[in-house]
């Protein structure tokens, strides 16, 4: 009994100093944006802001035109339409898709799902040059339509695999009662598979999101002005012309972190659960 | 119960040939129509430039609108091989590769220990954790940026207010170092995955294996030699598989830290390509380089399926 109570005064040592560790470049992050440029500058550093300064937030939330301020929440505009756009597509396609591999038996099924699989290992870097002269030619380039398209071709193969795992784990034998009753395959997806399958499509919504909002490089290739230039680009423009403003960039990257932060420790506990069927088999 | 076997519903277990084949088809057309949307939206983008780049990379392309691009055949793999730049960014690569994989396993894996131990405020502390693989790579990239940053950063501050240097240092200054710091902001967000990655395969191991060893008084390091890392291993093989694809992809943390300086120190495969083809307009090298990340992954990937079935750990 002492033992274990000694081990529980571990754990949870540990867990505060592991938290703290991980926690604290973020937080670096956060105090950085709020701390006037003074103290950001001076050393030793100062590392409790001497005041609250939120400057940089107003900035950003009413700069008016040609402003960071309006340059960031164009892009922040148009990141929240890609990536809903582009997690929308990608989910309704995936969801029908998995359930043909998860329930269907047809020829070549183990070699489709892998040429699905397989696109993941082709890089962004090999496609660049071709699509951009297939978006210009069909006037997509700097679109945010295009951004979807192209970024759906990305998230696509892994929502498939998740749901895929997924649906395989839930037992055939609840769908068959529905298949008796007459309701049809798609009457058996959408009435029986959907609603048990909710860890699964939880955290392939979840990393369907992240992927969208974290894509970079078609954004840095096929995206030119505020009409459909995103969040990573803007913010990676930001780092490069503001070096000596690590407070602005700081303010910046905050807000651009805040959607999937925040999206991300809601359905957490959906990442284990999600994908603990996928770890059965891949 | 009796009402199912007293219906007549086709036999599961021993169908009639005819009505077999008939279903088998059914699936086939109808499986057809569900995959259907998914390899429109998937291959319908990626299939013309794959099959571009290939054609590309044969030709020599000295800019978007060249006209004049004569038929080098194999030249554009040649000149690519032959470049020592080439050879450099392959090492960095597998330097990052092996490093960073390496950091993710063994950090990752204490993490789910402690993910899976038994705590208050559990739901805290993972979403503590999960924080750094939901911040947005670039944004990831500049964060360490400013901490790493010789004017002003952080990490400058918190080594010297502890006397470990008397002076502040350019951590982004030397080619070297700098790749290792790339690889720190890499770990520091790719870790959680990982972990979050292992604890679903240690919440699959059955409680009952720990309880039968603890009876036979086995200790913690023979506990983990012995049943954890032997069930563990799909999910480390994954891990590894996946990892090393991303990084022989790896370009947004590059591009937001140090875009590949200093004296190309932190240039790796994918970036050197990118170099090659938009900065020096050398589209006809640059696809062939691609091929050539490409065939290396494929290589590996196979190399890695064919010892975890040869280990008898397949997965598919």
């Amino acid at each position: 009994m002492r033992n274990g109570r000694r081990n529980s005064v571990l754990i949870h040592l540990a867990a505060i100093v592991v938290g703290l560790a991980i926690i604290a470049p973020f937080a670096l992050m956060v105090i950085a944006s709020i701390s006037p440029q003074s103290n950001l500058i001076s050393r030793p550093l100062q590392w409790i802001p001497s005041t609250l300064y939120l400057d940089r937030y107003q900035e950003i939330f009413t700069g008016g035109a040609n402003s960071v301020g309006s340059a960031f929440r164009s892009a922040f505009a148009n990141t929240v339409i890609v990536a809903s756009g582009t997690v929308a597509i990608s989910m309704v396609v995936a969801i029908l898709g998995a359930y043909a591999f998860a329930r269907l038996r047809f020829r070549f099924r183990g070699t489709v799902l892998m040429i699905f699989l397989a696109t993941y290992m082709l890089p962004q870097i090999a496609l660049l040059i071709p699509l951009y002269l297939a978006l210009s030619a069909l006037q997509l380039l700097d679109t945010k339509l295009g951004l979807i398209i192209v970024d759906c071709s990305l998230v696509i193969p892994f929502t498939l695999w998740i749901l895929s795992n997924y649906f395989v784990t839930i037992p055939e034998e609840l769908e068959e009662a529905a298949l008796i009753d007459g309701c049809g395959r798609m009457g058996a997806l959408f009435r029986v598979v959907l609603p048990s399958a909710k860890p699964g499509i939880f955290a392939a919504l979840m990393f369907s999101f992240l992927l969208a909002w974290d894509e970079f490089m078609y954004a840095l290739i096929f995206t030119s002005s505020d009409a459909s230039k995103t969040l990573t680009v803007a913010i990676s423009e930001f780092a490069g012309r503001y070096t000596t403003d690590f407070g602005l960039v700081a303010a910046g990257g905050i807000l651009a972190a805040l959607p999937p932060v925040i999206i991300a420790v809601i359905f957490q506990r959906y990442i284990v659960s999600g994908m603990a069927a996928g770890a059965v088999k891949g | 119960m009796s009402t199912v076997t007293n219906t007549p519903v086709p036999d599961v277990a021993a169908p009639p040939v005819g009505k077999r084949r008939r279903r088998l088809e059914n699936h086939g057309k109808l499986a057809f129509w569900l995959l259907l949307p998914a390899a429109v939206a998937v291959f319908g983008v990626i299939v013309y430039p794959i099959l571009r780049t290939l054609l590309i990379s044969f030709f020599q392309v000295d800019s978007v609108l060249a006209v004049d691009t004569p038929f080098v055949g194999l030249g554009n793999y040649a000149s690519a091989l032959a470049s020592p730049g080439f050879w450099a960014s392959m090492g960095r690569t597998l330097y990052f590769t092996l490093t960073s994989t390496a950091l993710e396993l063994v950090l990752g894996l204490g993490l789910a220990a402690l993910l899976n131990a038994p705590m208050k405020f559990r739901w805290l502390f993972r979403a503590v954790v999960v924080v750094p693989w939901a911040v947005p790579t670039i944004v990831n990239a500049a964060m360490w940026k400013g901490i790493f940053n010789a004017e002003y950063g952080a990490f400058n501050a918190v080594l010297l207010q502890l006397g470990l240097i008397d002076h502040y240092q350019a951590w982004l200054g030397d080619p070297f170092t700098s790749l290792n710091m790339v690889i720190v902001a890499d770990v520091w967000k790719t870790t959680p995955l990982v972990a979050f990655f292992l604890l679903a395969g240690l919440t699959s191991i059955p409680k009952e294996l720990y309880e039968a060893a603890r009876l036979d008084r086995a200790g913690w390091p023979r506990m983990f030699r012995s049943i954890v890392l032997p069930l563990l291993v799909p999910s480390i093989s994954i891990v590894v598989v996946l990892r090393t694809v991303e990084a022989f992809k790896v370009f947004d943390i590059i591009y937001g830290m140090t875009r590949g300086g200093p004296a190309n120190g932190t240039q790796t495969i994918a970036y050197y390509t990118y170099v090659t083809a938009f900065s020096d307009q050398n589209y006809g090298v640059g696809s062939a380089l691609s091929y050539l990340i490409v065939m290396v992954i494929l290589i590996l990937s196979t190399i890695y399926l064919r010892v975890l079935r040869r280990s008898g750990m397949s997965l598919v």
